[in-house]
């Protein structure tokens, strides 16, 4: 297959802690994170000459190079919705093995928590996402105006086709959380919860409960890519990029796919998961750890099933009692605590964390983990990346 | 129990567009109607330019027989929109014609929704220029 | 010679963050301060986190002279191409300040026959609303 795969690597990472009051504006943190990425890299801020963002950062790419006294940009543009962050990764790998560019930056930087932004956020719950004609003329005017209420809909058919207790979503909750009460910088630090915490947390859209969702949070984070050749010349062990893929399929819609054959599925996890695999060479027992779209824990398990690690309708017995998904288990989650025990930085702290793995440095760290499947955009768009350690 | 609308805060109504005004005027009528394609018959919704099957653009507004099963539902226990009282339960019909919509269901409280329950249209005209379809359990 | 905002539309306010707020607090106590590094001693404007050429983020607001000249300027003459809140015509002006820096903003007792590029001009502060104070220029006394 002619593609990008070991073509490309990540060589530098740069983070804020994450917090819910940040205290500082989305443009301050992602100029301090893209300061500590280029350090990290052994890059300076000349070198880098293509940008990769989030349709939704309020922060764009002109006020960060006019702060970062950055030097000219011939690659940039932006990539959307929930299924961004790996995608974000691919585009930069393209700009990169193209020659587009030499260093791509990526960044996310958000305020959700503190609501100190320039632009709301497009998971106000009271906010209607006014460009989109299907949910504002067919779901809107029944009430079904959230997040969470599309996703509790998504979740309810699943739980009747494999008979599911959503009682057993809580083991993912727990153990993201208890990776998270590992990790320094994320914001449920020293705080693990219970399955009787979970049990006792109050309905937000029944099935879904508060700790089924994830925790608003502010932060940022910057990454760069460049190419293999470079990235052995940089200070960091490179992080190659083994495969990476984005999809759409028929009757893909951003959680509101209502109308498609089955709802309980993830054709599109299931259709990058094919391909990220090929792309890669690799098959799901290789897969060292794994960080998966936990923005609600129930996304969880389907992910498991549509990925391959597991047959349909066995996630949930795959989380069940944790073992098989924490440290030391078969397949770890989430070991930096995920959306669900790190902070909400909407996904790209799953390929944060993939790269601490690789290079050894998780506060839970895998051994031999070098091999990490990041998954990002369960019930919508998706994309994915599987890096390794070597090529 | 029927969703209760707070009156203060104006509802989130639908924009009126060229390709969906057909459903919204049939149920300002109080018919329900859906998008069908006249090569190949499917039933289509939401409304769209082509038919997803057999591509074709030649399409009708067909009378549906109004009845359905649930196919999924959600019971939102705390309002995440001022317009609407919480508690309060959105259901995913799936009409006898194969197509589904998202609706709300009157008279039946969220312990008595289950997946697979019958169900029929009625319609609520919730505003002047504003009728909703709703759906009631039937037997 | 005055701009004329329109009563019952609503002023343009300015978007106050962390980065800019030390600018419009002075500007609302009729001064005008510029960002400067702490570090390399250079003035910035638009405010921002870091230092566009050291990379520093210690920074000061330094007061400015509150003198330059016009860099540049246009004239709104055409109401459906300028703001509905403002009289047309309205001149907007780039003002380059003594200390290096660039600012947009309007000029207080100058018609539009008089302005040139190059025209001296110092800062007045224009109270617009209760709660709101611009910085414009006049043409600067000889």
């Amino acid at each position: 297959m002619n593609n990008i795969s070991n073509k490309a690597a990540i060589v530098g990472i740069g983070f804020s802690g994450f917090s819910k009051d940040s205290g500082k504006t989305e443009l301050h943190m992602i100029c301090e994170c893209i300061k500590a990425a280029l350090d990290d890299a052994g890059l300076v801020p000349p070198d880098i000459d293509g940008i990769v963002k989030h349709s939704d950062d309020a922060t764009d790419e002109h006020s960060v190079t006019s702060s970062r006294g950055m030097g000219n940009l011939t690659y940039f543009g932006e990539n959307r919705w929930n299924g961004a962050p790996c995608a974000m990764v691919l585009r930069a790998a393209i700009g990169v093995t193209t020659a587009a560019a030499n260093y791509v930056v990526i960044y996310r930087a958000v305020n959700e928590a503190s609501k100190r932004r320039m632009r709301g956020s497009s998971r106000n719950m009271a906010q209607l996402d006014t460009g989109d004609l299907l949910q504002w003329t067919y779901h809107a005017p029944f009430g079904l105006v959230s997040e969470a209420g599309r996703v509790a809909m998504i979740v309810r058919r699943y739980m009747h086709e494999y008979s599911i207790n959503s009682d057993q979503f809580g083991w993912v909750t727990t153990v993201c959380r208890e990776h998270g009460a590992k990790n320094p910088d994320g914001i449920f630090y020293g705080k693990p919860i219970t399955m009787k915490d979970y049990l006792e947390s109050r309905i937000i859209v029944d099935p879904i409960r508060e700790l089924d969702c994830h925790e608003e949070t502010d932060g940022a984070i910057a990454l760069i890519i460049t190419t293999a050749e470079k990235a052995e010349k940089l200070k960091q062990k490179p992080v190659y990029i083994r495969g990476a893929t984005q999809s759409q399929v028929a009757g893909t819609e951003e959680r509101k796919g209502f109308y498609r054959p089955a709802i309980s599925d993830l054709p599109e996890m299931k259709h990058m998961g094919e391909r990220l695999f090929a792309m890669a060479g690799v098959n799901p027992r290789d897969i060292k750890v794994a960080q998966l779209d936990d923005s609600f824990a129930p996304l969880v398990p389907m992910q498991l099933e549509e990925l391959g690690f597991c047959d349909r309708g066995e996630g949930t017995a795959f989380c069940d009692g944790g073992n098989r998904i924490r440290v030391g288990g078969e397949l770890p989650l989430n070991t930096s605590g995920g959306c669900l025990g790190e902070g909400h930085i909407y996904g790209v702290n799953h390929v944060l964390e993939a790269v601490r793995q690789i290079r050894g440095t998780s506060s839970a760290q895998v051994s031999d983990a070098d091999l990490v499947l990041v998954a990002s955009g369960a019930g919508g768009s998706t994309s994915g990346l599987i890096l390794g350690g070597s090529r | 129990m029927s969703i209760q609308y707070n009156k203060e805060h104006p509802l989130p109504t639908p924009p009126m567009i060229w390709e969906n005004m057909g459903f919204w005027e049939g149920t300002k009528e109080h018919r329900l109607v859906f998008q069908r394609c006249k090569e190949c018959g499917t039933w289509v919704h939401p409304p769209r330019p082509a038919c997803p099957k057999c591509r074709s653009f030649e399409k009708e507004w067909a009378p549906s027989g109004g009845k359905g099963t649930v196919y999924s539902w959600a019971t939102y226990s705390e309002s995440p929109h001022p317009a609407f009282v919480a508690p309060y339960s959105v259901v995913l019909v799936e009409m006898d014609e194969g197509v589904r919509l998202i609706s709300n269901l009157i008279d039946t409280k969220p312990e008595g929704i289950s997946i697979g329950m019958p169900v029929e249209v009625v319609f609520d005209d919730i505003a002047d220029d504003l009728t909703l379809p709703k759906f009631r359990k039937v037997g | 010679m005055v701009m004329e905002y329109i009563p019952g539309i609503p002023i343009l306010r300015p978007y106050i963050d962390l980065d800019n707020q030390g600018f419009w607090d002075a500007v609302k106590q009729h001064k005008l301060v510029f960002q400067k590094c702490k570090d390399c001693g250079l003035f910035v404007h638009r405010p921002r986190p870091m230092c566009p050429r050291c990379l520093s983020t210690a920074k000061e607001w330094v007061p400015s002279e509150g003198k330059g000249k016009v860099y540049c300027w246009v004239n709104f003459v055409y109401a459906n191409a300028a703001y509905p809140g403002i009289k047309v015509p309205y001149p907007v002006v780039v003002v380059e300040l003594t200390e290096g820096v660039r600012m947009i903003s309007n000029v207080h007792g100058v018609s539009q026959e008089e302005i040139y590029i190059g025209m001296p001009v110092e800062v007045v502060y224009d109270d617009v609303a209760d709660d709101l104070t611009l910085p414009k220029f006049k043409k600067q006394e000889v």
